[in-house]
């Protein structure tokens, strides 16, 4: 390992210019002429648009335009897709509802679209806004995704009857019931998986901007695939064909996948930049990223796991009913289905499976995912019914689960998965050293002294990263493939520009990439740039989530890289003179068994440039390759962590003591980007678990629609975390990456949940486990379970 | 935020007559809260007067038995102040949880004082400890000066020059965070005073600061955390929200009074 190729914990190229302010977000790009965009949103859930009276507005001081649903209407403007098609078990397609990127004659949720302001100024825009009269008809709104489907509620969209978009299920039926005829304990579990907003710290901003004398639009917009989101708006929505539309993604601070997503917004700014003629730009508030950014999971679950009389599981049954919000947002549908259900087998080896999803639409914000997307919400149910299957049965949680664990690959699980590589027992192992489970006792009876009551909680997790074969995704409904692309270009004096389809909104890929690439070139890491985010630059990409940018995006990379040096190598033939299948490289040197000359990657680079040893016809000048990197498997990354907790039942007040995370993510392109990742997934995972919790009340007004109310997890509220890795190289693409992205955010709420229903002695409490949840929880008396 | 006048007077006077002259203008004591209403366009005021610059509204000082804090002092100038520290140590304590280290160096005693939100710290300190608002006009007693919610009994042109607090002969403040704002979900501060015991709740009540008259009578029996152990609170008086039900924050009084005491 050199000091900065793979496996070296580089300090991040790009924090120089984020730490001292340089960055360039989508909020600080100004373009001449430009105008600001405000929307008016629905105050209300559910209602009728009778009448929207937009004159007074249009004669306020600056404002430049006013338009409704009507104009979008005109202009042939199309509505905002969901790109992933799932059958219900009848075999009839979803049943989805139009998502106009402007009301048309109804609200769906409070912060729906209904006009857009354009104004000379942000101040302006807002006095206009404000003289936008809507005459709304309320109408009863659906809010709960439990009685959503119940008849009597409100109908959302006339296409899905009793707002139920589809019932989806995945399974042996069949097996799963003959199982549980067999069992001798089943455990039961009702969980509610928390609605969460993802609230990234760069808001969600946009610039539309038309240029009438190439007749073509360019959006700078905060995405993490601006391919895609270029696709999307040429060819469902028509703003321009793809080759006259720019879409540029700059710094963005932070998706979590929220920024996926294609939204009314930027489609809204392409659309008025053309039709007024100058640049006009929208940047969100924090209120209507509260309102308006897709929310992450929210669902409603019922699980039984059966066991026979030796503690080995038979069979998993459950039920659930997704929460899809009042549209389907781009991806919503494929997240509670084969992000979920797939991964319900866990790290275990479970004969029979059956789950049943219903998608339901409500009058909330839609939700997509969210960090983890589908395999938290997979992960919270299959650890909670481990663990409360071992308390119920009198076994270890630990002992309970190795004596199910998966121990040989590849491992077909019967939910489409194939597991290929892992070692579960390693994880376990070591996190149970690290935890000192074997201290537990000691330290539960030092924490009843002072009052006290400590629980400890296990999480043994999997997740499906590297999302995706794009021909396994596409026989599951998915609209697109799921490969990436990568172009390795090297410049005379032998720099180099790495092109990429992936995109780094905080992952580091500035650092990450370029050491593959300086590692794989033989050169320095300062000589190698990573450029990303521009549809101008890179031809194509899918951009970043699901852990994919390492495992996919650098897999191409590294396919580009590699051609580079097959035809470096051919250069290097012509100017040593000797034949090409001499030439060696190694460490940046080309060398031959024929000759004691050699040449470094930067000669090799002139050389191919300025074409002097080497006629047009014998080869082509220039050094630049492209590659497509498409996956044959996703990959599995896993791990143990565990999480220590005390309880001061007088307040309710939960404080994690320890926390401690054996990680496999496979290869480790730089360990100290990773340690980052699982520390930020771990308080995503905590703030779950005991902070965060959008509530709608009944009416589906938002009561946790700023930080006043929504508890984002703080530094104060976390451990030191203990890391530690075990590794199985990935055998499905040729770096041995796993991904790591969302790892922390899959493990941790089991884990805290585990915690502290081992302290109170009992399981009832849902998450978010606030103080006043625990409060609560610890009036109640303990279950007396099997083993005491 | 709308368009407004910005004002920035060098004294109390001046303040006073800026006010006088214009009939919808805010005082701007640090403006954790006035300001953040104003960008959401919650709270339109035509003219602001920023009292930041008034030197005679800042220092801290020991007169006599009596701890005197300017309006303009940050919580954080209090929070550091070795005078208050050994003066009236909690009170230090109190300035030092309020907020965030943001809003302690912005946000002022005056402020806070000022505003009287039912969940803000001093408020519940002001009244255990007995203290007494002085504004440009008249002394008015903390028993006196908190009329509820966001209430208080400064009238019209009325600017708040200093608070000054008897030394008692002993203060504690104990506060269950709200998890979100940080503000108290429930805050008790105790003092045995010249006058005798005082308790005072902030965060919990659901007019606001209240003086607890049954913690009052079990710690004048004896001052310790064991005295409080039979008390109750009436959960019929208590704000309820997510984040905490009247029960909780009931219980929560009792807990965080012992904790206060202890």
């Amino acid at each position: 390992m050199s000091a900065t190729g793979i496996g070296a914990p580089v300090r991040r190229k790009e924090d120089q210019r984020f730490i001292t302010g340089k960055g360039q977000y989508t909020d600080d790009i100004n373009r001449a002429g430009q105008a600001y965009a405000v929307f008016v949103r629905s105050p209300h859930a559910h209602a009728t648009i009778k009448r929207i009276d937009t004159q007074a507005a249009a004669k306020s001081p600056g404002c430049l335009a006013v338009y409704t649903g009507a104009d979008i209407a005109a202009d042939k403007v199309g509505g905002l897709i969901c790109g992933w098609m799932i059958h219900s078990k009848d075999g009839s397609p979803m049943k989805a509802g139009a998502h106009p990127v402007l009301a048309q004659g109804k609200v769906r949720y409070v912060g729906d679209h209904v006009a857009v302001v354009i104004g000379e100024t942000l101040a302006q825009a807002r006095d206009a806004a404000e003289r936008v009269t809507v005459d709304y008809e309320a109408l009863p709104a659906v809010v709960d995704v439990a009685t959503a489907q119940s008849a009597g509620q409100a109908q959302i969209h006339a296409e899905a009857p009793g707002n139920t978009v589809y019932q989806w299920h995945l399974g042996d039926k069949a097996a799963v019931e003959a199982a549980f005829g067999n069992a001798k304990h089943v455990t039961k579990i009702d969980l509610v998986n928390n609605r969460l907003i993802p609230n990234a710290i760069e808001p969600r901003a946009a610039i539309g901007e038309y240029d009438p004398g190439q007749d073509s639009l360019t959006l700078h917009t905060t995405s993490q695939n601006p391919h895609v989101a270029r696709l999307v708006l040429a060819a469902f929505i028509g703003l321009a064909p793809e080759h006259k539309l720019r879409v540029i993604a700059p710094d963005v601070g932070g998706g979590f996948g929220s920024k996926i997503f294609i939204y009314a917004e930027e489609v809204v700014c392409l659309w008025a930049a053309r039709k007024i003629g100058r640049p006009v730009k929208w940047t969100g508030d924090r209120t209507e990223a509260f309102l308006a950014d897709a929310h992450g999971r929210d669902h409603v679950t019922t699980a039984e796991l059966a066991l026979d009389g030796e503690g080995k599981i038979l069979a998993l049954r459950v039920k659930t009913k997704a929460n899809l919000g009042s549209y389907l947002s781009t991806f919503a549908s494929s997240v509670p289905t084969y992000l979920y259900a797939p991964l319900l087998s866990g790290q275990y080896n479970i004969p029979a499976i059956y789950c049943e999803v219903d998608g339901v639409y409500t009058n909330t914000a839609p939700v997509d995912a969210y960090r983890g997307a589908g395999r938290p919400e997979a992960t919270f149910v299959v650890e909670r019914l481990m663990e409360v299957a071992a308390r119920q049965t009198g076994r270890d949680p630990a002992e309970f689960r190795r004596k199910n664990f998966v121990t040989s690959f590849p491992h077909a699980t019967p939910v489409i998965m194939t597991y290929d590589a892992g070692d579960y027992e390693a994880s376990m192992r070591k996190a149970l050293e690290l935890a000192d489970y074997a201290g537990l006792p000691a330290r539960k009876a030092e924490s009843a002294k002072k009052g006290m009551k400590r629980g400890i909680g296990f999480s043994a997790y999997i997740e499906a990263c590297g999302i995706a074969p794009s021909q396994a995704v596409g026989s599951l409904g998915a609209g697109v493939g799921l490969w990436e692309s990568a172009e390795v270009r090297v410049n005379p004096t032998g720099s180099v520009e790495v092109l990429t389809g992936s995109h780094s909104h905080g992952q580091g890929h500035e650092t990450t990439f370029a050491q593959l690439v300086s590692q794989r070139l033989g050169i320095p890491i300062d000589q190698v740039t990573v450029v990303h985010g521009d549809t101008d630059k890179v031809q194509f990409g899918m951009g970043t989530y699901g852990s994919r940018s390492g495992a996919v995006g650098m897999s191409a990379i590294f396919k580009a890289a590699d051609k580079v040096i097959v035809k470096a190598k051919k250069v290097a033939g012509f100017v040593l003179e000797v034949p090409e299948e001499s030439v060696d490289f190694k460490d940046g040197i080309f060398s031959s068994t024929a000759t004691n000359k050699t040449l470094t990657f930067p000669e090799v680079a002139l050389q191919a440039y300025i074409a002097h040893k080497f006629s047009g016809a014998q080869l082509e000048p220039g050094l630049k390759e492209g590659a497509f990197f498409d996956p044959t498997n996703f990959t599995f990354p896993s791990g143990v962590h565990i999480c220590e907790l005390e309880i001061d039942p007088e307040t309710g007040t939960t404080r994690i003591d320890r926390w401690t995370a054996v990680d496999d993510f496979g290869t480790l392109v730089n360990p100290m980007i990773v340690e980052g990742q699982v520390h930020g997934g771990v308080a995503q995972g905590v703030g779950q678990a005991m902070l965060e919790g959008a509530v709608y009340d009944r009416n589906g007004q938002l009561i946790t629609a700023s930080f006043m109310d929504y508890t984002m997890p703080r530094a104060g509220d976390l451990p030191s975390i203990k890391i530690a890795m075990t590794s199985t190289p990935c055998p499905s693409n040729p770096l041995g990456i796993k991904g790591c992205g969302e790892a922390g955010a899959i493990a941790a709420p089991p884990a805290v949940i585990n915690a502290i229903t081992d302290a109170l002695g009992h399981e009832d409490i849902a998450m978010p486990a606030t103080p006043l949840a625990v409060w609560r929880a610890a009036q109640k008396s303990p279950t007396k379970m099997a083993a005491e | 935020m709308y368009a407004f006048q910005y004002h920035r007077p060098q004294s109390v006077a001046d303040a006073a007559k800026l006010l006088a002259s214009n009939s919808e203008a805010k005082l701007l004591a640090g403006g954790h809260t006035l300001l953040p209403t104003m960008k959401q366009r919650l709270a339109a005021p035509k003219a602001i007067v920023d009292l930041a610059r008034i030197a005679e509204l800042k220092g801290i000082d020991k007169k006599g038995n009596a701890l005197v804090i300017g309006a303009m002092t940050t919580h954080a100038e209090v929070a550091d102040s070795a005078i208050v520290r050994s003066a009236i140590a909690g009170l230090a304590e109190v300035a030092a949880v309020i907020g965030d280290p943001h809003v302690r160096h912005r946000g002022t005693i005056g402020g806070s004082v000022a505003n009287n939100d039912p969940a803000a710290d001093y408020p519940a300190a002001l009244l255990a400890l007995g203290a007494t608002i002085a504004t440009n006009k008249r002394e008015i007693k903390a028993d006196d000066f908190f009329k509820g919610l966001f209430t208080t009994a400064l009238q019209d042109g009325e600017i708040i020059a200093r608070i000054s607090f008897p030394v008692p002969a002993k203060f504690g403040y104990a506060k269950f965070p709200n998890p979100a704002s940080r503000y108290a979900l429930v805050g008790v501060a105790v003092a045995q005073t010249g006058s005798g015991v005082r308790v005072a709740v902030t965060g919990a009540g659901k007019d606001g600061v209240f003086r607890h008259t049954a913690a009052e009578a079990a710690l004048g029996k004896g001052w310790s955390a064991q005295a409080l152990s039979g008390l109750t609170t009436d959960a019929n008086l208590m704000m309820s929200d997510i984040h905490a039900d009247a029960a909780y924050r009931a219980h929560l009084v009792g807990v965080m009074a012992r904790r206060a005491v202890a």
